[in-house]
Parts: structure tokens; sequence; C-alpha cells
């Protein structure tokens, strides 16, 4: 087995690992309880999981037809900024229009403050 | 840090325009040359050297793909467990980062971080709201991490 061979088997294993990594994170998103806790397992989960793809990708036809594909590593920087942003506003999003948290959580210190906040915007 | 590296440029185009050879590899070495010069002459340059900066953003990388990484182990774990005993919540972390540069770039790390997820920032910029996973276990660690990463960006930063 060559160095060319090992280095198209490792990129298989990183796009293996990629599609688990994502599989992981649909069962995660189906699994826990509320909006919250589904979106800890969309962005991280599917975060790395695109990540991992993409370089897979990257390393394979960088060994196989020695093409060195900037956009792919755009595609893993652009991936890599915007998906905890995403997450982010998608959580602030539903915190603001009064979504419930699951019953198991234990503390919220978050709502007396946006409540405080209610109160004093009529007045405004 | 952006004078520094305006100079560095000129040094090593200047050194392209002395040896009259236009190539790459004249390039890097009058880079090179540049890196000496700015190192001797520190004293007089505002800032301290920009080298160490550019190394603390990529040990910043580094963290970020660390980070990322055990926490998707994290998730791994917390999906394939059959019962599911977190306790999730909400909790504030004062701040001391000011800029808004500096507050984006901790929400990213905290939103990549194992078990938290960054909610709201207040309105004065004093205060983060972040979702964590299992809160009373974790909110002590977490915040010592947090000390860490607000460093680092600290460091970066100013």
């Amino acid at each position: 087995m060559n160095a060319n061979e090992s280095l198209e088997f490792i990129a298989a294993l990183l796009i293996l690992a990629g599609s688990v990594l994502s599989v992981i994170s649909a069962f995660g998103i189906i699994r826990f309880p509320d909006v919250y806790t589904r979106s800890h397992a969309a962005t991280k989960s599917s975060t790395l999981a695109v990540l991992v793809t993409l370089s897979g990708a990257f390393l394979y036809f960088w060994v196989t037809e020695s093409f060195i594909s900037v956009r792919l590593l755009l595609g893993i920087l652009f991936v890599y900024i915007t998906a905890p942003v995403a997450g982010h506003l998608i959580i602030r999003a539903a915190y603001r229009s009064k979504v419930k948290l699951s019953e198991i959580t234990v503390e919220d210190e978050l709502e007396e403050v946006l409540h405080k906040e209610e109160r004093e915007e009529p007045s405004k | 840090m952006a004078f520094q590296i305006v100079i560095n440029l000129i040094i090593a185009f200047m050194w392209m325009f002395l040896s009259e050879s236009y190539s790459a590899s004249s390039f890097i070495g009058g880079y090179l040359l540049g890196i000496l010069l700015l190192l001797l002459l520190n004293r007089f340059i505002p800032d301290t050297f920009y080298l160490k900066r550019v190394f603390k953003i990529i040990s910043l990388i580094l963290l970020f793909i660390k980070e990322l990484i055990s926490s998707n182990i994290d998730i791994v774990k917390l999906v394939y467990t059959p019962k599911l005993d977190v306790e999730p919540g909400i909790f504030e972390l004062p701040i001391e980062v000011k800029s808004n540069w500096e507050i984006t770039m901790l929400a990213n790390l905290i939103t990549l971080t194992p078990g938290t997820l960054s909610v709201a920032v207040s309105d004065d910029n004093t205060h983060l709201y972040i979702h964590a996973m299992n809160i009373d276990t974790v909110e002590e660690s977490i915040s010592s991490i947090k000390d860490t990463f607000e460093k680092a960006i600290m460091e970066v930063t100013r």
C-alpha cells in the first residue's frame, strides 16, 4: 500500500466519519425534548460533520487528481463561521417568541430580564 | 499590527527590486529578511512584534477546533445514553470583553463548546445568556473554560 492509496483511505475514513456524525446529529434532533437542547445537537454535530466530509473530499481530489480545490477550503471556512451564528439566531428568535423550555429545565435567568423589558416597553 | 505587516511587505518588495529577480522565492526571502529587521527594530515601532499576535490567532483557531471535536464527543455520548438525565437551563455570564468583535468571537466559541449555547447578549453588552445542557455539574467548569477563552480572545485583540 503506497502513500497515495493510504491517503485515499484516510479521505474515505473522513467522509465516513462525517456521515456517521450527521446521522448522530439527526438522532439527537429527534431524541432531545425541546428546541434548545435540539439545537445543541443541530449546531455542533452537523457543523463538524460537514467540515469533516468537505475535508475528506478535498483530500480525495488532492490525492487522486492532484487538484487543490480552494472552493472546498472556502466552504469549510464559511460553514465554520456561519453555523454557530445561525444556531444563536434561531435560539434567540425561539426565546423571544416564548417557546417553552422542557419540564426538566432547572434554571432560567433570562426570563426576569426579558419580562422586565416587556413591562417597560408599553410605557415608552 | 497592520502597519507592521505593510512595512514587512514593503521590505519584501524592496528586496525583490534590489536583487532584480521577480519570483516567489525572492519575495519569501525578502519577507524573512523583513521579519528579522522588524524584530531588531522593535523598539522604534508602535505595538509589539506582530508575529506574536499571529501565533495567538493560530492558537485560538486550534482551540476552536479542539473544542468543536470535544463537544461532538459529548453530544454523541448524550444521544446514545438510553435514558436522558440532563438538566438544561439558562444562566447568565458576566463578560469583560467590550468591542463587538470580541463579543461575537466569544459567543461563537461558547456555542461550539461542549454543552453550552449562547442565547442572548444583554442590551448593555455586559452579560451573555447561555443555555447549558447540564447545568449543575457543568456550570463551574464551564465558567473556568470561559475564562481561558476570554483571556485568549483578549490577548489577540489588545
